[in-house]
C-alpha cells in the first residue's frame, strides 16, 4: 500500500538531506518526493509517498519527527485528505492526436501546453494511478519525455500543517 | 568586542565547560589562538582525534555532563567520526567542534576540506554549520541543549575558518533563552498507561525487570531500586545498564543477552511479564525477535518514541523520562489496592537456574589451579583489589564480556564501554576522560593486546598530563572474540587473528613513555601484581597479563535462536 506523508520542516541548508538521508540510512524506500517553501519562507513543506508496510510507516513517522529540523509530520493516508499529482508529458505526435489522448484519459484532466515541429507537450493531473495508466497506454514510438510532481496532498477541514509556535527554552 | 574564535571559547565557558579534548590544525588555528589567550577552558592535547572524542565521551559517561572535543577540518574531522559514531550508538551527550575551510572555499576541494556536516549526518543527533560569527554563542547554547536533553547524543558544530577570524569582531552576547521550533522533551508518562502498567506488574507471576542505559542517562538508579524492591522481581541489566541496579543485591540476576548469565536469559525466556526500563530490545538482547518473549506481556519505558515498537511490540508504552516515570510507578504501586502476587515459586525456579549454570564468582580459589591464568580470574582480582569501587573502562572483545560478567558494579557511571558500536580503541582514551573528571578515583582500563594497540599512542598523552590510569591487558596473543567465533562456526580456521611474533614488549613500551610496566605470567603472581599496580598511586601502570589463549566467553546465545538457546561451555548447550 502507498502511504502519503506530509512534513513541515525548517527551510535550511541540510534539512532536506537529513530527511532523505534518514530513508536511505534506515533502509526505507521513497517512491515520490516534492518539496518547496511555504507561505512562511523559514519553513518548507515536503510531501512524499512510500510503499512500506504500516509498522514501518509508524517507525518512519517517529524517526522523522525526531529530526530537530522537522517541525510537524502528518500521515495523509490516515486522514481525510485530498491528493493530486501533475505530470508534463512530451509526445512525438500532432496536437490533434494529443487532444484525443487527453480527452480519453480516465479520471484525468489536462491541457496542451505547446506544439513544435510535431512534438506536443501537455500537462495532466489527477490520481497517480491514473497517470501511471495513461503513461502505460502510450506507444513507445510516440513517447519522448515525462516529468511528474510527485503526489501532493492536504487534509480536509480545519486540521492544518502549519505553525507559528516556537518552543522557548528558558534557563532562568 | 570579541572575535568568533574568542566567542566560541567564551560560550563553552558560559556553558560551564572547563575542559575540552582536541588536536589543532590549519582551519582551527584561530580557535586555538583564542584558547591560548584565556585560562577558563583547559585544552587537553591528545595524539589522535579519535582519542579526543573518546576522552570527551568517557568524561561524559562518568560525570553525566556534556563532553567537548575540538578538531580541525579534513582528516581531523574524519578521524573524529569513529568517536562520534560510538557516542551516537550509546546516546552520549557530546559537542564536537570541527574547523572547516573558509566559507568562500567550501565546495572547491580546498586543502583539508571535507563535508563534515554530510559525513557525520547519519551519526549525529543534530549538526550546525556556522554561517555568521555573531550566531556562534546561540549555536553553542542550542548544541548543548540538544546534546544533553531528551535522548542525549552527539552534536557537531562545523566552523569555517573565516567565522573565527580575529580581525572580525562583534559584541559578545550569550543568550539567556533559546528557541527551537519543534523539540519536544518527554517528561512524565500518560497516567492511564502508568496505572495499566502497575496492574500488570502486580498480577504477574513471573515478572522480570530488564533495564538499560536509559536508567543511567536519566540518573534514575534510586527510583529503579525503589520500584524493584516494591515489586520484588528479578532485575537484569544490559551491557549499557550495568551499575544502574547494584550487582551485589539479591534481586540482581546478572547481565542478559548474547553473553548474559544463564539465569538472566532463562528468566527472560520464561517470564510472563517483561518490564523494559530504558533499553531498546537490541539484537544482542533479543536474539531472534520472532522467538522473543512469546509468552510475556511487555511494558517499555523510553524517552525516545521511535524506540517503542521498533523491534518488539509492547502492551504498555510509557513514553517519558525514566526517572519521572519510575517515580510515577512507585507512587501508583504504593497507592494501588491490588494485592501483590507471591513471587516465591518464581524465585525458587530462578535459584535452581542459578545453582545449575550460574557464573562462579569465586574463581580465585579453584581446586586444581594450574600456572596458567584465566581471564575471569584477572577481573576477579581487579574487583578484589579495587573493592568494587573503581571506574572500569573497557575496549571491545572477550575481555569486555569478562569484565561485564565478573566485575560487580554497584553504582551507575562506573562501567564505561562502547556497547552499541563496539569500538576497539575506546578503552584507554575514555579512561583519560574519566581520570580528568575524577583525579582521586581508581580508573582501570580493561583491554586486550588487540584493542589496546588501536589507540596506544595515548600513552604519550597520559605521560604529558600525568594520568595514573591502570591498564589491565588480558593478553591472549590473538583477537580472542574473532578466534572464538572461528572455533565455533568456522571449524577452527584462524583467519587473520594472530600476530604473536610481532607483539611489542608492553613493559618496555610503557616504560619508554615514562610509565610502569608489569608482566604477569603465572596465577601465583596475579594478586600481588594487581595490588602493586594500584599501590603506585601516581603512576600509570601497564599490567600485561598473559592469559589462557583458548578460553571462550560463555554463556553464549545461539544465533537465530531464542534466549533460552545457549552454549554453556565448550561441551554443554541448552538446545
Amino acid at each position: 500500500m502507498i502511504s502519503h506523508i506530509a512534513i513541515l520542516m525548517e527551510n535550511q541548508p541540510g534539512a532536506l538531506s537529513r530527511v532523505v538521508g534518514l530513508f536511505s540510512q534506515r533502509g526505507y524506500n521513497i517512491d515520490s518526493l516534492s518539496v518547496a517553501p511555504t507561505q512562511d519562507p523559514t519553513l518548507s513543506r515536503l510531501t512524499m509517498t512510500t510503499s512500506e508496510n504500516p509498522e514501518i510507516i509508524n517507525q518512519i513517522l517517529r524517526q522523522l519527527f525526531k529530526l530537530v529540523d522537522v517541525v510537524m509530520v502528518q500521515n495523509l493516508s490516515e486522514a481525510e485528505a485530498y491528493s493530486i499529482e501533475l505530470a508534463i508529458i512530451k509526445l512525438i505526435a500532432p496536437q490533434e492526436k494529443v487532444e484525443q489522448i487527453i480527452s480519453k484519459a480516465n479520471n484525468l484532466e489536462g491541457k496542451i501546453l505547446n506544439e513544435h515541429n510535431g512534438h506536443t507537450m501537455f500537462e495532466i493531473w489527477g490520481d497517480s494511478a491514473d497517470i501511471d495508466a495513461l503513461l502505460a497506454s502510450l506507444r513507445d514510438e510516440e513517447f519522448l519525455e515525462v516529468t511528474r510532481s510527485g503526489l501532493l496532498g492536504m487534509t480536509k477541514g480545519n486540521v492544518a500543517l502549519n505553525t507559528n509556535d516556537q518552543t522557548k527554552i528558558s534557563y532562568e | 568586542m570579541t572575535s568568533g574564535g574568542e566567542a566560541l571559547i567564551r560560550a563553552l565557558s558560559d556553558e560551564k565547560i572547563d575542559i575540552i579534548f582536541g588536536y589543532p590544525g590549519g582551519a582551527a588555528l584561530h580557535i586555538y589562538d583564542a584558547i591560548y589567550q584565556q585560562d577558563k577552558v583547559q585544552h587537553i592535547l591528545v595524539r589522535h582525534e579519535q582519542a579526543a572524542v573518546h576522552a570527551a565521551d568517557g568524561f561524559a559517561r562518568a560525570t553525566g555532563k556534556t563532553g567537548v572535543a575540538l578538531v580541525t577540518s579534513g582528516p581531523g574531522a574524519t578521524n573524529a567520526i569513529t568517536g562520534i559514531a560510538t557516542a551516537y550508538m550509546d546516546s552520549i551527550p557530546l559537542v564536537v567542534i570541527s574547523g572547516q575551510v573558509a566559507s568562500h572555499l567550501i565546495g572547491t576541494d580546498a586543502f583539508q576540506e571535507t563535508d563534515m556536516i554530510g559525513i557525520s549526518r547519519p551519526i549525529v543527533k543534530h549538526s550546525f554549520l556556522v554561517q555568521s560569527a555573531e550566531e556562534i554563542p546561540a549555536i553553542v547554547k542550542k548544541a548543548f541543549h540538544i546534546a544533553s536533553s531528551g535522548r542525549p547524543g552527539p552534536v557537531v558544530i562545523d566552523v569555517p575558518k573565516d567565522m573565527t577570524d580575529p580581525k572580525v569582531e562583534f559584541e559578545y552576547k550569550f543568550p539567556k533563552d533559546l528557541y527551537l521550533r519543534s523539540y519536544p522533551i518527554l517528561g512524565e508518562a500518560d497516567p492511564t498507561e502508568v496505572s495499566d502498567a502497575v496492574k500488570m506488574l502486580k498480577a504477574a507471576k513471573k515478572p522480570v525487570i530488564y533495564s538499560g542505559g536509559g536508567v543511567i542517562q536519566s540518573d534514575a538508579s534510586e527510583e529503579l531500586v525503589n520500584l524493584s524492591k516494591m515489586i520484588g522481581a528479578p532485575v537484569t541489566n544490559t551491557l549499557m545498564g550495568l551499575g544502574a541496579f547494584p550487582a551485589t543485591d539479591n534481586q540482581f540476576i546478572g547481565m542478559l543477552g548474547m553473553h548474559g548469565t544463564y539465569e538472566a536469559n532463562m528468566v527472560m525466556s520464561e517470564a510472563d511479564l517483561i518490564f523494559n526500563v530504558g533499553a531498546r530490545f537490541d539484537d544482542r538482547i533479543t536474539n531472534n525477535p520472532k522467538k522473543f518473549g512469546l509468552e510475556a506481556k511487555k511494558i517499555h519505558i523510553d524517552s525516545d518514541p521511535s524506540s517503542i515498537d521498533k523491534i518488539i511490540n509492547v502492551d504498555v508504552a510509557l513514553q517519558g523520562d525514566a526517572k519521572l516515570v519510575l517515580s510515577q510507578l512507585c507512587k501508583e504501586f504504593e497507592n494501588s489496592k491490588l494485592k501483590n502476587t507471591d513471587l516465591k515459586p518464581w524465585w525458587g525456579q530462578i535459584n535452581e537456574w542459578k545453582e545449575k549454570h550460574g557464573l562462579n564468582h569465586d574463581m580465585l580459589n579453584l581446586e586444581n589451579q594450574k600456572d596458567i591464568i584465566l581471564p575471569q580470574q584477572v577481573i576477579q582480582s581487579l574487583y578484589k583489589v579495587t573493592k568494587g569501587k573503581a571506574f572500569i573502562t573497557s575496549d571491545v572483545g572477550q575481555h569486555q564480556m569478562f569484565a561485564a560478567q565478573y566485575y560487580k558494579f554497584d553504582e551507575p557511571r562506573k562501567w564505561i564501554n562502547s556497547g552499541g558500536l563496539g569500538t576497539m580503541g575506546f578503552g584507554l582514551p575514555s579512561a583519560m576522560g574519566v581520570k580528568f573528571a575524577f583525579p582521586d578515583a581508581d580508573v582501570a582500563c580493561v583491554t586486550g593486546e588487540g584493542s589496546i594497540q588501536m589507540c596506544i599512542q595515548e600513552l604519550s598523552t597520559c605521560s604529558q598530563y600525568g594520568l595514573p590510569v591502570k591498564i589491565i591487558n588480558l593478553n591472549n596473543r590473538a583477537l580472542g572474540m574473532v578466534k572464538q567465533w572461528q572455533d565455533m562456526q568456522y571449524g577452527g580456521r584462524y583467519s587473520s587473528i594472530s600476530y604473536e611474533d610481532s607483539l611489542p614488549d608492553f613493559v618496555k613500551l610503557a616504560e619508554s613513555f615514562g610509565h610502569v610496566g608489569l608482566k604477569v605470567e603465572k596465577f601465583s603472581e596475579l594478586n600481588a601484581a594487581m595490588e602493586e599496580a594500584f599501590s603506585l598511586k601516581d603512576k600509570l601502570v601497564f599490567l600485561d597479563v598473559l592469559i589462557d589463549p583458548d578460553e571462550h566467553v560463555y554463556p553464549m546465545l545461539e544465533a537465530g535462536g531464542s534466549m533460552s538457546e545457549m552454549r554453556i561451555s565448550k561441551k554443554d548447550k541448552t538446545f
